[in-house]
């Protein structure tokens, strides 16, 4: 078989039309355009937390770090470039003193977006090299420990906020819809996404993530230089979350440092489940994972209210224990038999016998 | 920061009693520690959810306390509770992480972990708790060092309850068992053990330790549904410092970090206790990958 991440036209084909769907979707279903938005930032956060624990086995608890720092130094430009943040976050964004014109809101938007890019990426330049050289138990707890101590921070420094949140900008009302701005975004960046995620996996790169995680001391040994592999990796994948993180902040507008920014066990851990859900190690599983997630957050939210955060540990259990090579794993294990085997399916044979 | 550190040099009785408390408190954190190290060394799974068996051991004795439970039979009841929770917990879930991919298993523990809290915010509400002794305080130094009473108790009751653990695992049978499970699993069957068996008796008891502490724990100390990761967090970092299998090492780091959160607590404010504890794990592990990184080990 060929690369399993090659753009072939066939693939393009149905990403094309899976982003014909995403333009003209708002315009069907407006009443779901939120939750639409919603679901694009999943497929992100999905992806990106693939790309280093899928597909270089350094299965990260803390990704959330990332887009907590990306939601408030989006917020922190946007506020920041016409007002001083420190008085914004006292009046508590409100008021009639902190009001944002078109002009003004747009700028904030667009420089907000890449600096949350930039402050993620470099954050993870710098954690890097300290955290990425541990493996195992010790990778997956220190990374947990570091997202929420980064919520524990942003919960004491008042020049922010502190524990009672922050507020991005209000829209101005001439600006029309913002969450149709918002969406278009998240649509954007769901696709730059998957594109440049399937170019890196396509490439001697994805081969190189691939080697490091089937087994990190030969691919050292190979004369692969593992260190920098991965310290890219966690980089691009943080500089995504960070976008995807600072959209989010401003389609729920407020920034609650423990509830919405640094969440470690919901967006925290509903990251690593989609892409557990769909299957790890795969361009489409987060994919899959993120539409299946979403939905079926959605309807817990719906039908069992009060109780949907119980039915989520669930089903993160359930999927853990019970179903851990994904939909799309256990798609591409039963077609295995028509098809050859897939990379997949030969360790699953070996653990059986 | 530095105001408090000159209060500090200033009134050294004030220290004197920040160590005090560090040292107590370290108590229950060894407890929940050993537990932990316990799972860890014979079935190789990191509990994720061992906060949260310390906090609803807490709550169920500070119920059983409510309706007027002598103390030493709510803890009883709470250890009681815990083993029979972790059995059930053993045979629906973890059975079939032993011997999985370590990710499964951080997951899977962390999904109980949502669970357990979020079942304990939705039906005990997510308060602070803590279960009232009326115990008093002991006071030295014209009333500048003040301890109280109920929190030597429970110093005293997990000192009790770690050795008679301890006496369990080196003299009793099933003890033998569960050490030898921990060291050869394949040559203990061969043995006849039942290393399943061994399996779930071992993460039954450490849910037993766990509940027996955080009751302790609940009568001196605040409870919060939301708090279980910190003492996760704590566990695993005092297990990593101790390394496996080293029960002095457990206690010596439990007290260490206990001292060590006291007085971060005073320095640089209540609020970012939590913060501290997590940001030292995070230093904790960072050193210790870099001393291996110089013999080109890794932390695995």
């Amino acid at each position: 078989m060929g690369t399993p991440f090659a753009l072939t036209p066939a693939r393009l084909l149905l990403l094309a039309a899976l982003i014909l769907c995403g333009v003209v979707a708002p315009l069907l279903a407006p009443a779901y355009q939120s939750q639409a938005t919603q679901l694009l930032l999943f497929i992100v956060f999905a992806l990106a937390w693939d790309l280093v624990g899928g597909q270089m086995g350094y299965n990260s608890f803390g990704n959330v770090l990332f887009v907590g720092l990306g939601m408030y130094v989006a917020a922190i430009v946007q506020v920041g470039l016409f007002y001083d943040v420190g008085l914004y976050t006292e009046a508590k964004g409100g008021g009639t003193e902190f009001v944002f014109d078109v002009n003004q809101f747009l700028t904030g938007l667009a420089l907000g977006l890449p600096a949350a890019a930039v402050a993620s990426a470099s954050v993870a330049w710098l954690l890097g090299s300290l955290v990425l050289s541990m493996r195992g138990h010790y990778f997956a707890i220190c990374t947990l420990g570091l997202g929420i101590a980064a919520g524990q921070v942003a919960a004491g420094i008042p020049w922010i906020g502190a524990g009672s949140g922050m507020l991005t900008p209000n829209p101005p009302a001439g600006l029309g819809d913002v969450g149709l701005l918002l969406y278009y975004l998240a649509l954007g960046l769901a696709v730059a996404c998957t594109l440049t995620f399937a170019w890196l996996l396509s490439s001697r790169f994805g081969l190189a993530l691939n080697a490091i995680r089937d087994d990190e001391d030969k691919a050292e040994a190979m004369g692969l230089k593992t260190h920098a592999a991965k310290v890219t990796a966690w980089v691009i994948a943080a500089a995504f979350l960070g976008v995807a993180g600072a959209i989010y902040g401003n389609l729920v507008r407020f920034i609650d440092p423990t509830e919405t920014a640094f969440a470690g066990p919901t967006i925290g851990v509903w990251m690593i489940l989609m892409a557990l859900l769909g299957g790890k190690g795969t361009l489409l599983g987060p994919i899959v994972g993120a539409v299946v997630f979403q939905i079926t957050k959605e309807l817990f939210w719906t039908y069992l209210l009060g109780w949907q955060r119980v039915a989520l540990g669930l089903l993160i259990v359930a999927v853990a224990v019970f179903f851990p090579s994904g939909i799309v794993g256990f798609v591409r294990d039963r077609l295995s038999g028509r098809g050859g085997d897939s990379e997949e399916s030969v360790p699953a044979k070996e653990k059986s016998a | 920061m530095i105001a408090n550190l000159l209060i500090l040099f200033e009134a050294p009785a004030l220290g004197l009693q920040l160590l005090i408390d560090g040292i107590l408190i370290g108590a229950v954190f060894a407890l929940a520690a050993y537990g932990m190290a316990l799972v860890w060394g014979v079935t190789n799974i990191v509990n994720v959810c061992q906060g949260e068996f310390v906090m609803l051991g807490g709550f169920v004795a500070v119920l059983c306390i409510e309706q007027g439970v002598p103390p030493l039979l709510a803890v009883a009841i709470a250890a009681a509770a815990l083993y029979a929770l972790g059995w059930g917990l053993f045979q629906t879930v973890i059975v079939h992480l032993i011997g999985r991919d370590m990710f499964n298993s951080v997951l899977a523990t962390f999904g109980i972990a949502i669970i357990l809290q979020q079942l304990m915010a939705r039906t005990l509400g997510a308060a602070d708790r803590i279960a009232e002794s009326g115990l008093g305080s002991w006071f030295f130094f014209d009333g500048l060092v003040g301890v109280a009473k109920v929190k030597v108790l429970v110093f005293a009751a997990c000192i009790a309850l770690g050795t008679a653990l301890a006496f369990f695992l080196a003299r009793s049978r099933q003890g033998q068992a569960i050490r030898a499970t921990a060291q050869e699993p394949i040559a203990a069957a061969a043995l006849g053990i039942e290393t399943r068996k061994v399996y779930g008796l071992t993460y039954a008891l450490n849910a037993a330790i766990c509940g027996a502490a955080g009751a302790l724990a609940s009568m001196a100390y605040t409870i919060h549904p939301y708090s279980g990761l910190s003492y996760t967090i704590r566990s695993f970092m005092i297990v990593v410092v101790a390394g496996l299998g080293n029960l002095a090492g457990v206690i010596w780091a439990a007290l260490g970090l206990g001292i060590a959160e006291s007085f971060a607590g005073f320095l640089f404010g209540p609020q970012y206790q939590i913060a501290f504890v997590f940001a030292l794990l995070v230093a904790v592990l960072v050193f210790r990958n870099w001393r291996l990184k110089a013999q080109r080990r890794y932390l695995k």
